[in-house]
């Protein structure tokens, strides 16, 4: 067991504020690496010290973030979401430089990273996966097996494995994840071409041009269950709804699941722990799931080895914080609850408010903000980086503020979220925050449980002249 | 280190007994307004502390970050032609008085890529034939990568940023002479 003093903070925005204020809670010194573009920015103001890393880009380089830690002699790195939060390579310079990861180890991070090795996972822990396995481009000099036990054919020829699992059918990267590098293909025809150009993006995009198959499922919800583990046990933290999404990004989520049933509950967080164990999971990870309550079934979707955006709405009915759980697993000190000592009281909804424009399809609106106001009272918990002045620099993510609010039972949560939403004014930037109030407001999302698909098809009834790029 | 959630409940606990409507409250570390709505409280803070710099030890600074491992975006393409001025900013495409080019512009501030992705050809050169449709670059903002076309058709004249150079809005990325 090791006492943690001093974290380097290798992240920007609301998370890099987040972390701060649970590091200056519990004593720990938090030093903040900035990039130039984010010399002034709130997180630079609230941290211990700052530590100038380079250009925009900076976060990036696994080099120059352990160099920030050694010189500013932190014991631990936070990595945050995002940027290098699931790069084994961070893990391993962080372990050969006498630094403490807050997060799993490499070949956790290696296996979560590999969508088809974390599915391979998945399966030997006993949890339903979609029908699907890993394809073949067409034309000669393919990619290597890489699935391991559960594949034993190998990849196979995307015809003869698309024609078995039925289409539609899902082409997804195995070194993608986070809604990128999906394809839906409907028609037979257009898949051998849909297989190549997949492929060739992957390449481009996560520098592995390996594909798979899935079958696409639809209507469908996503829920997720948080995980928390040492290495040896695992528990989990309840669920997530994230089905409310833009671009296979999410937008809003909730905790719990609304109207997903106790047997399908129950047997969703046994599945997510048992992977966790398959895994001997260390650290914060949540387990992405596919939904069809109808049917009653879930799939497992993936693995996500860090700490989430959505993890407020946990915190709010769970009464934890989940940065100090991650800070005390990478202490070494082991898990410090039991599953049964974890409770979960009412009903928490984020929304994530974005410097987006959604009448011109979801397009980033980098600016200035002019002015920043946000609500406040019981139940509602804000997280930002912004105030009057700041920079929304273009080359970061779009997430300004995520308004989370709870209540005793959805009802209440909802009602509190209607009339906290019309309270945030944001100025300077263009934002979500006109489409969260009105669907906030909306009789389908208030009866609870929508599907994946629902947000784009809402929106076209709502704006016709709109088309959503949610295909 | 500001003012936290709980904080601000705290104050917002006893102000909800009291007869005020507005609390503005401002110390050397921050500036906080509490007001109260038909619907409730509002908050707007700032943090006014100036960030607290380590001096940066010898190389890190100067320490190159290295290649954005399987980052979204295009990263280094073909490199392009010694990069020129930065264009004027605002207005759209337009001609550039005179010259008979006309300006592509920056939709949006970002990244200027030339080329689809890594090791690809760019989409045109100096000499190109382009439509007004022609895809001539990519501008990543806030990480959506969002396509630029001629706008005109015609004949690439200039190519006037480097690839992966940032694009101020509105900013000239190439001309073109028109048909």
């Amino acid at each position: 067991m090791f006492i943690i003093r001093r974290i380097l903070i290798a992240n920007r925005g609301e998370i890099a504020v987040r972390v701060i204020r649970t590091c200056q809670r519990l004593g720990i010194e938090a030093v903040l690496a900035t990039s130039g573009a984010d010399a002034d920015s709130v997180p630079a103001r609230l941290a211990d010290r700052t530590i100038m890393i380079g250009p925009a880009d900076a976060y990036l380089s696994v080099e120059t973030v352990v160099g920030a830690a050694v010189a500013a002699g932190a014991d631990a790195i936070h990595p945050g979401y995002g940027f290098l939060a699931e790069n084994p390579r961070l893990a391993r310079a962080c372990e050969a430089a006498g630094i403490i990861f807050v997060g799993p180890g490499a070949e956790v991070l290696e296996a979560a990273g590999d969508k088809l090795a974390a599915r391979a996972h998945a399966v030997a822990a006993g949890l339903p996966v979609l029908p699907g396995g890993p394809v073949l481009p067409a034309g000669p000099a393919g990619p290597a097996d890489p699935a391991g036990p559960a594949d034993p054919a190998g990849p196979a020829d995307a015809g003869a494995l698309a024609q078995r699992i039925g289409y539609p059918v899902l082409v997804k990267a195995a070194g993608g994840g986070g809604g990128r590098g999906l394809r839906v293909v409907r028609d037979p025809a257009a898949l051998a071409e849909a297989v190549a150009v997949a492929s060739a993006e992957a390449q481009a995009a996560f520098g592995d041009p390996r594909v798979y198959l899935e079958r696409y499922v639809s209507p469908a919800r996503h829920v997720e269950v948080q995980l928390l583990g040492d290495g040896q046990d695992v528990i989990h933290l309840g669920d997530r709804d994230c089905s409310v999404q833009r671009r296979h990004q999410k937008l809003v989520e909730e905790a719990p699941a609304p109207l997903l049933g106790e047997t399908l509950r129950v047997s969703m967080r046994v599945a997510a722990v048992a992977l966790g164990l398959q895994l001997k999971y260390q650290g914060l990870g949540t387990v992405e799931f596919l939904v069809d309550t109808r049917r009653a079934a879930f799939w497992f979707l993936e693995i996500n080895a860090r700490i989430q955006v959505e993890h407020p709405v946990t915190e709010a009915v769970t009464g934890l914080d989940l940065v100090e759980e991650q800070i005390a697993i990478a202490e070494g000190r082991g898990l410090r609850l039991s599953q049964a000592s974890v409770g979960f009281a009412g009903h928490a909804i984020e929304c994530r408010i974005n410097a987006e424009d959604p009448a011109a399809g979801f397009r980033p609106s980098p600016g200035t903000v002019t002015s920043a106001v946000f609500p406040a009272g019981p139940g509602i918990r804000v997280d930002t980086h912004i105030q009057a002045g700041s920079a929304v620099p273009p080359q970061y993510d779009s997430l300004l503020a995520k308004l989370v609010v709870s209540g005793a039972d959805r009802p209440q949560a909802l009602a509190r979220l209607r009339g906290a939403l019309a309270r945030c004014q944001v100025a300077g930037v263009t934002t979500t925050l006109p489409l969260l109030s009105a669907m906030a407001g909306d009789a389908r999302f208030a009866a609870g449980g929508v599907e994946v698909g629902w947000l784009a098809r809402w929106r076209e009834r709502e704006t016709p002249s709109v088309r959503d790029e949610n295909g | 280190m500001d003012l936290t959630n709980e904080d601000v409940a705290d104050v917002l606990a006893l102000l909800d007994s009291l007869p005020y409507d507005e609390l503005d409250l401002q110390t050397a570390r921050f500036r906080l307004i509490l007001r109260r709505t038909a619907d409730g409280w509002t908050q707007s803070a700032q943090s006014l502390s100036a960030p607290a710099g380590l001096s940066a030890p010898a190389g890190l600074d100067a320490a190159a970050p290295g290649p954005p491992a399987a980052a979204p975006g295009p990263p280094a393409a073909a490199p392009g032609p010694p990069a020129a001025a930065p264009g004027s900013p605002a207005g759209g495409a337009g001609a550039d008085a005179g010259a008979g080019l006309v300006a592509v512009r920056a939709p949006l501030p970002g990244t200027f890529y030339r080329a689809p992705r890594p090791g690809a050809a760019p989409f045109v050169e100096v000499g190109s034939q382009v439509g007004a449709d022609t895809v001539v670059g990519i501008v990543e903002t806030m990480k959506l990568m969002n396509s630029v076309t001629a706008g005109v058709d015609g004949t690439v004249a200039e190519i006037c940023l480097g690839n992966a150079e940032f694009a101020a809005h509105g900013a000239t990325l190439l001309r073109i002479r028109a048909d």
